[in-house]
């Protein structure tokens, strides 16, 4: 847990829309140790993708970063000028969108694409030397140096996927983001980016946050993993201990929403809906559908404990009376 | 016997390309796939495959919303090409569908009361005011809904959850006998996606409902049905009972597939392997053979030369693949008749 590459202290994020303020992230925090993965697990609206927006500062209007640490090497994302991100992101932290392989310009070839992300960073270089970066770059993504020389729409979903992971990762970041990277694939071609994915990390050392819904890719991927409700992180810690022992309520019920392929009828449904964000309930968001609530519940107000190393709590019922 | 609804030998072709046909693209969209479905008992008949694989097209070919280039569709023993206007509105009724995007399948303009009151309004005109919101009522409570909570508004001040139920609502109005579910699942999150598949299931379980469920998702296709049926590009690959095929793949394909499955479980992990597929050329430069032979671990030369039959397997399984030629080769109707075993 030592030497943290980023961290993230209390972020807020909301949106002022004329019906009010959305409070899409509202205080979250975590360590994203050197060379590991963690993963941030969350239904729609949990604002798990906000988060990560905040981090690459791509927050749109009527979005606002209301407060909060995003601390990369000792230095604040969240107080750099645009022109001082500009050079942050792609060189330190970069991010592989979701549904990355649209982002593609489909009338320019993958090779154009990919020396814009290097000239934007670095002039230096001659276009002899670029081409070798860029053929040395598709092969670590396991694609032929041909795809320099197409266009996106001869590349099937996963090889756009890949070059997207290889531009995320030309300026070798220490923090690559990736969002959903994988949701509109098959599940074979999924296997086969997540794995690049995962050798490419070890490779040049890098740490991973994997965004996504998807627990069955966190169980395989990620080291830590953290449970997004309504904008909090709800429960945190090693991806062994959260699907053994869960903590957190909804922790628990989500887990028992997984089809498993052993046995069957086992998975459920969590009753009631996502609070909205407009007016969320008082104090636990989560206690509405939680089958553990008391009346305390309605009053309490966030906080964390530890209750194992590095698995961290976010309830009542769980934390008890805190000393 | 005669099946409820039957696929019979259907292959669909789409030809895209310039009208004046010097360069026409065909692409084979689903090539001689053979499905039956029937009531007595209910049955529950997943499809599964990646995407390109046909099992939408043979989802709507099923419900009659495209016709097949080859072959038919047959309600009750009559082929959907040959019905009259009353035998079309008879399978129309019985056959329901449930598609993919719960934000598509509405008007907005309306409230969602609009349409669960037009399949009433189209097939029952008769049928008094009160009688149609008790019967509107009861289905959505089947669903899970409340109706006091659902009725009356707009499609955009639900949620996707409670859209999808809608839907699912709208198909039982009419006492189906099938409902097709085209991956009615895969736009909704993990907590709800286990109530839209407990809802399908309870109308399967107490309305005795058939369901055919087209999915890409192995382990929820695991869960719900008793038959299932893989597509690779077009072809039938395997067929057979559930819990064989998923335990114990014997297709190629198939094995890839269920090996490939992100297990919600960190002691189970993928394991670091290759992370690229190799893809083998057909030694003529033409492969007229099995369709997953470039992809294929075990192929053979033989594989290039001709598709592989249906071969049977423990009396309830069958697949297409030449590592099984040792057991007899079934014909359509034996390929039929496995869809009815349990």
């Amino acid at each position: 847990m030592n030497d943290p590459v980023l961290q993230v202290r209390d972020l807020r994020v909301y949106y002022h829309t004329p019906a009010g303020v959305v409070k899409a992230v509202d205080g979250i925090s975590f360590d994203l140790p050197r060379g590991e993965n963690l993963g941030l697990v969350g239904e729609s609206g949990s604002g798990k993708s906000t988060t990560v927006q905040a981090l690459m500062r791509l927050v749109m209007n009527p979005g606002r970063i209301e407060g909060g640490q995003a601390l990369l090497d000792g230095i604040d994302l969240l107080k750099l000028s645009d022109e001082e991100m500009r050079h942050m992101a792609g060189a330190r932290i970069s991010l592989i969108p979701q549904g990355a392989m649209n982002s593609l310009n489909p009338v320019m070839r993958i090779k154009t694409q990919m020396i814009d992300t290097i000239k934007a960073h670095d002039t230096g270089p001659s276009r002899a030397a670029m081409m070798e970066r860029i053929v040395d770059l598709l092969q670590l993504v396991g694609l032929s140096p041909d795809v320099a020389n197409m266009y996106p729409h001869q590349l099937s979903g996963g090889m756009k996927q890949r070059v997207c992971i290889a531009m995320a990762i030309t300026l070798q970041p220490q923090v690559i983001i990736a969002d959903e990277p994988t949701s509109a694939l098959d599940v074979v071609v999924q296997k086969q980016v997540m794995e690049t994915l995962g050798q490419i990390q070890e490779s040049i050392n890098a740490s991973v946050i994997l965004v996504g819904h998807d627990m069955g890719l966190m169980a395989q991927f990620v080291d830590r993993v953290g449970i997004m409700y309504a904008g909090r992180l709800v429960e945190l810690g090693p991806v062994e201990d959260i699907f053994e022992k869960p903590q957190h309520p909804y922790t628990r019920l989500l887990i028992g929403t997984l089809p498993s392929l052993e046995t069957k009828g086992v998975f459920k449904g969590i009753p009631g809906m996502t609070p909205s964000l407009l007016a969320p309930p008082p104090g636990c968001t989560f206690h509405p559908r939680c089958p553990h609530a008391t009346p305390a519940c309605t009053r309490w107000d966030y906080d964390y404990r530890e209750v194992r190393p590095g698995h961290w709590v976010a309830c009542l019922a769980v934390n008890g009376d805190r000393p | 016997m005669t099946a409820l609804l039957e696929a019979r030998n259907v292959s669909k072709t789409f030809t895209s390309g310039s009208i004046i046909g010097t360069s026409k693209h065909v692409t084979v969209a689903l090539d001689d796939a053979s499905l039956a479905i029937n009531t007595e008992p209910a049955t529950v008949i997943s499809i599964a495959g990646e995407s390109g694989s046909g099992k939408t097209t043979l989802s709507r070919l099923m419900l009659g919303l495209i016709k097949p280039t080859q072959g038919a569709i047959y309600h009750r023993g009559k082929s959907l090409a040959q019905m009259n206007r009353a035998e079309r509105m008879a399978y129309r009724r019985e056959v329901q569908a449930i598609f993919q995007d719960p934000f598509e399948a509405y008007n907005p303009f309306y409230i969602v009361d609009h349409a669960l009151t037009m399949p009433i309004e189209c097939f029952e005109p008769k049928m008094p005011k009160a009688t149609a919101r008790a019967l509107i009522e009861e289905v959505l409570v089947t669903v899970g809904l409340r109706p006091e909570e659902t009725l009356g508004r707009y499609p955009h001040q639900l949620s996707g959850g409670q859209r999808q139920r809608v839907m699912v609502a709208r198909a039982l109005l009419l006492k189906p006998s099938i409902i097709v579910a085209d991956e009615p699942v895969s736009m909704v999150d993990a907590s709800l996606r286990a109530t839209i598949l407990e809802s399908l299931l309870k109308a399967h379980e107490e309305w005795g409902v058939s369901l055919i469920y087209i999915t890409h998702d192995l382990t929820t296709a695991y869960q719900v049905s008793q038959t299932i049926l893989m597509l690779y590009q077009g072809s039938m690959v395997e067929v057979g009972n559930v819990d064989k095929v998923i335990k114990n793949p014997r297709h190629p394909y198939t094995q890839l597939l269920i090996s490939s499955i992100p297990l919600p479980d960190p002691k189970k992990r993928w394991g670091k392997g290759g992370g690229r597929e190799v893809i083998a050329k057909p030694p003529g430069g033409k492969n007229l053979g099995c369709k997953f032979a470039p992809r294929c671990p075990h192929v053979m030369t033989r594989c290039w030369e001709s598709q592989p039959p249906m071969y049977g397997l423990d009396d309830d399984c069958a697949v297409a693949c030449f590592l099984f030629d040792k057991s007899p080769v079934l014909d359509k109707t034996e390929i039929i008749n496995l869809y009815a075993r349990r």
